[in-house]
């Protein structure tokens, strides 16, 4: 009987792609994932004018007559790809879709994903068929300061239109990614080392003095005589907001020595950063802990070369063990897969040390937080957007299939998937 | 000699030792066995000596040879040695840069047998691999097949064919991969007129051959590429043949059909499109399977269906990493992904296994577990297609090459500071294991 149910809840879901957002609708799940306190057995969720009004035992929410109906074995919040490029690495790999690396200087902060994402590449929806509903989203971790991130729902209409935040970390890169002879395919030798910076000691040198040209450039716009002040510069200004913690760096760092030039960085400048990627963390998980940053690690099945040689599976859970905050992360690949799913890559953290609560988490509530979307997302609560990812299995299973995804309360069938 | 008598003596000890592991019967116990040769058995017995599979059953049904080694399997899914029909892993080369068709390269001479990806390989449960050079060329060179090992050199993994020869295929490739700057090809009808060119000069190289009649002073001069070419023709070889498109593996069919070659498509991320063309044909495919589709132009249409819906027009279907571009350690994902997006479970572990070893014309050794076949098996914590399931042990003829609960083999298992580190890669092994396994059968496999 349940599987006449989810094949009726699928074939709905597939008869009727899109659904005007002020429907009201019920979703009756086996099993509710609210990551909000415990799960709940054959729960409903409420959703009204895209937001979630109600949530309980079926027993205790009563679902009104006009409501649309969906069932699913498992019911979880959308889920949230706290790091992305999709959008900007578009599905072909064509120089007319790759806006994720641009390439004439090290250091472009000025650079804003909001003004190159394309919220209609097929890999948009591509991850939203998986339940993914949020990304955070911008340049590749490919120079030393790539660009700004945005936060935005995979809606799949307008950057603006489907942006929460349009500026919400600005991408650093160090080790050889962010080196300029990371250019070029991996094992050809690099681009050319005459281009700074060539090597990780003059990287971080280059950096720290553009950190002390933004605090002097802060401090001359403060001066009394407006006739000295200088212009405007939005390279500095972007910088100074990871100075005033607003606008943190997304610091993406491998090996330990790299971790370690990031905290030193944050410390000497005051700097609020987040540290990206990892690799290397079990070596340094003390000096990690210490600072109090938090961590979105690699995709746990990232490619196993170069900086990220000794990356592991475990990694997620260590940190998430040593009581680390932690998100996971698609990233971004120059070939294929071009993208990742972050469900896939939380999979694996799961079934290697995470464990399915806090594997759930790292693409839900604790990714909301991290992003400062919780107010909003990440948990399935009265008065939240109504972001949800329906499964017919364990989400996290290979043969589980998403079967609807609903994005402040329109529901999606790309699938199943 | 050069050795110093302490290691001779120390290989001595070490040879004879591998040699009594030999010996000696071992019975796996307990465990639910997935054979694929016939249905699941709920409690099975599976007992290996000298390398071959000696028995399987149902525990209760079959006897322990007495002096056997217990292994407990309970609780265990224990299956064939997974084979991969197209990776990378041991850094292996082919043809250079210098012209689109060289067949006379071999990855033989290029594989680091200790790199860490061999070792990563087996923690993911892999025993066989068609390990190929790149797909840059229209004929990029010779393929092995190997069988994974303990390794110190290339030749402890080759697989010796009845003639001595090692095991292996030819690869070829078609698409944009091998179109390049001259002196490659600039379109896809160049490519498939070059290799046709390439196919008539083999078949006037073996007519010459053949009008000799074994004279010397008639034979034509060697020429390596076409000798290898004359074994694709005689079907000593089988052609492994990147292909993407639907148009391509249209092609690669017409040249297989005109030069009556045995070839397997690789990839064919349009394969869905020309299902029914394939199966017509009677060639067998190897599927990759991509988290996401595109990448490159070629594989804007790749989908997860397209397993599915070769099996069901009747194609014998593999799966291959490609590795790097899949990680070996999860070569399991593959089928599961195959069977979420409809194939049946059956032909899923099938493709990791004996359809695999059919692609690579060895399926008379490999690819399932049957009396007489090679003792290559793998024991994992659950269901095959799990993503909480791990592998457990890695066995290749009869000896375990890899043991989730040894903390260096754990390294390669899931990473940690220096699973990069191809020169950590030990050594179980003094002398080659395949002359090992050849003393103990007593001759040629």
């Amino acid at each position: 009987m349940k599987n006449v149910i989810r094949i009726l809840a699928l074939f709905v879901l597939a008869s009727s792609p899109l659904i005007v957002r002020a429907e009201n609708i019920a979703i009756v799940g086996d099993t509710i994932y609210t990551m909000n306190g415990n799960p709940i057995k054959n729960g409903v969720v409420l959703v009204s004018d895209g937001k979630i009004s109600a949530i309980g035992p079926a027993d205790s929410v009563k679902i009104p007559a006009d409501c649309r109906v969906l069932k699913a074995a498992v019911v979880t919040p959308g889920l949230i790809d706290a790091h992305a490029t999709v959008g900007l690495s578009g599905l072909l790999n064509q120089p007319q879709d790759q806006d994720m690396w641009e390439k004439s200087a090290p250091m472009q902060p000025e650079l804003r994903a909001i003004d190159a994402y394309n919220a209609k590449d097929t890999l948009v929806s591509w991850v939203r068929s998986f339940g993914v509903t949020t990304v955070n989203t911008g340049h590749a971790p490919t120079a030393l300061i790539s660009g700004q991130t945005m936060i935005a729902k995979t809606l799949g209409r307008t950057a603006d239109e489907d942006v929460i935040n349009p500026a919400a970390m600005t991408s650093v890169t160090l080790g050889r990614n962010g080196l300029t002879f990371a250019e070029g395919p991996p094992g050809s030798g690099g681009g050319s080392a005459a281009k700074p910076p060539g090597t990780r000691a003059k990287a971080v040198a280059m950096l720290r003095a553009e950190i002390i040209r933004a605090q002097e450039y802060a401090h001359k716009r403060e001066g009394k005589d407006e006739s000295k002040r200088p212009g405007r510069d939005l390279r500095l200004e972007a910088i100074l907001r990871a100075i005033d913690g607003s606008q943190p760096f997304l610091v993406t760092v491998n090996r330990q020595q790299d971790i370690l030039s990031a905290l030193r960085l944050a410390k000497e400048f005051n700097l609020k950063i987040i540290l990206d990627g990892c690799a290397d963390a079990p070596l340094v998980l003390d000096e990690i802990k210490a600072s109090g940053f938090p961590v979105i690690v690699h995709p746990t099945m990232q490619r196993t070369y170069e900086d990220m040689e000794n990356l592991s599976v475990e990694t997620a859970g260590k940190l998430h063990a040593a009581g680390i905050p932690i998100a996971m992360q698609s990233s971004y690949e120059g070939y294929v897969p071009k993208t990742r799913i972050v469900l896939f890559e939380a999979a694996v953290a799961a079934a290697n040390g995470l464990g399915f609560d806090a594997a759930l988490a790292s693409i839900t509530i604790d990714a909301a937080k991290l992003l400062g979307i919780a107010d909003r997302t990440g948990s399935l609560q009265p008065g939240k957007d109504a972001d949800l990812a329906l499964y017919d299995g364990d989400p996290f299973e290979y043969t589980s299939h998403c079967v609807g995804t609903l994005i402040n309360g329109q529901v999606f069938a790309d699938g199943p998937h | 000699m050069l050795l110093r008598p302490s290691l001779q003596l120390a290989l001595f000890a070490s040879l004879a030792a591998a040699l009594c592991a030999q010996d000696k019967p071992l019975a796996i116990v307990g465990a639910k066995i997935i054979p694929i040769a016939g249905e699941p058995i709920a409690r099975g017995t599976l007992i290996v000596q000298h390398g071959k599979i000696l028995a399987i059953g149902s525990a209760e049904t079959i006897a322990l040879p007495p002096g056997a080694d217990l292994i407990d399997g309970s609780g265990k899914v224990l299956m064939p040695g997974l084979i991969d029909s197209h990776s990378h892993i041991g850094a292996g080369t082919g043809g250079d840069g210098s012209g689109p068709i060289q067949p006379d390269a071999r990855v033989l001479d290029s594989l680091d047998a200790r790199d860490a990806s061999i070792q990563k390989a087996r923690a993911g449960g892999i025993t066989a691999v068609n390990v190929m050079p790149g797909s840059g060329h229209l004929i990029s060179g010779q393929t092995l097949y190997l069988k994974l090992r303990e390794a110190r050199t290339i030749d402890d993994l080759l697989i010796k064919l009845p003639d001595g020869t090692n095991a292996g295929g030819l690869k070829m490739a078609n698409g944009t991969n091998s179109i390049r700057a001259t002196p490659f090809p600039g379109t896809r009808a160049k490519s498939a007129a070059l290799v046709r060119e390439q196919y008539i000069k083999a078949e006037e190289y073996r007519e010459k051959i053949t009008r000799a009649k074994g004279d010397p002073d008639k034979m034509p001069a060697r020429d390596l590429g076409l000798e290898e070419l004359v074994e694709v023709l005689e079907g000593k070889r089988i052609v492994q043949n990147h292909t993407h498109r639907h148009d391509d593996i249209l092609t690669v069919l017409r040249l297989s059909k005109e030069f009556g070659f045995k070839v397997v498509l690789h990839h064919v991320s349009e394969g869905w499109k020309v299902a029914d063309e394939i199966a017509a044909a009677h060639v067998a495919c190897s599927v990759i399977m991509i988290d996401s589709p595109g990448g490159k132009l070629e594989t804007r249409e790749a989908d997860w269906r397209t397993p599915a819906i070769l099996e069901k027009a009747g194609v014998l279907v593999g799966f291959h990493t490609d590795d790097p571009i899949c990680d070996s350690r999860r070569f399991l994902r593959t089928p599961a992904l195959a069977v979420r997006a409809g194939m049946s479970r059956k032909g899923a572990l099938e493709a990791v296994t004996i359809a695999n070893a059919k692609i690579l014309g060895l399926d008379a050794r490999i690819g399932s577990l049957e009396v007489g076949k090679d003792a290559d098996f793998v024991l994992l914590s659950a269901d095959p297609l799990s993503v909480y399931t791990h592998v457990e042990q890695t066995w290749v003829e009869g000896r375990k090459v890899f043991d989730l609960s040894n903390p260096h083999d754990h390294l390669y298992a899931v990473g940690g500071d220096g699973a990069g580190d191809p020169r950590r890669a030990h050594l179980c092994c003094f002398t080659s294991a395949w002359d090992l396994i050849a003393d103990a059968n007593g001759g040629a496999q």
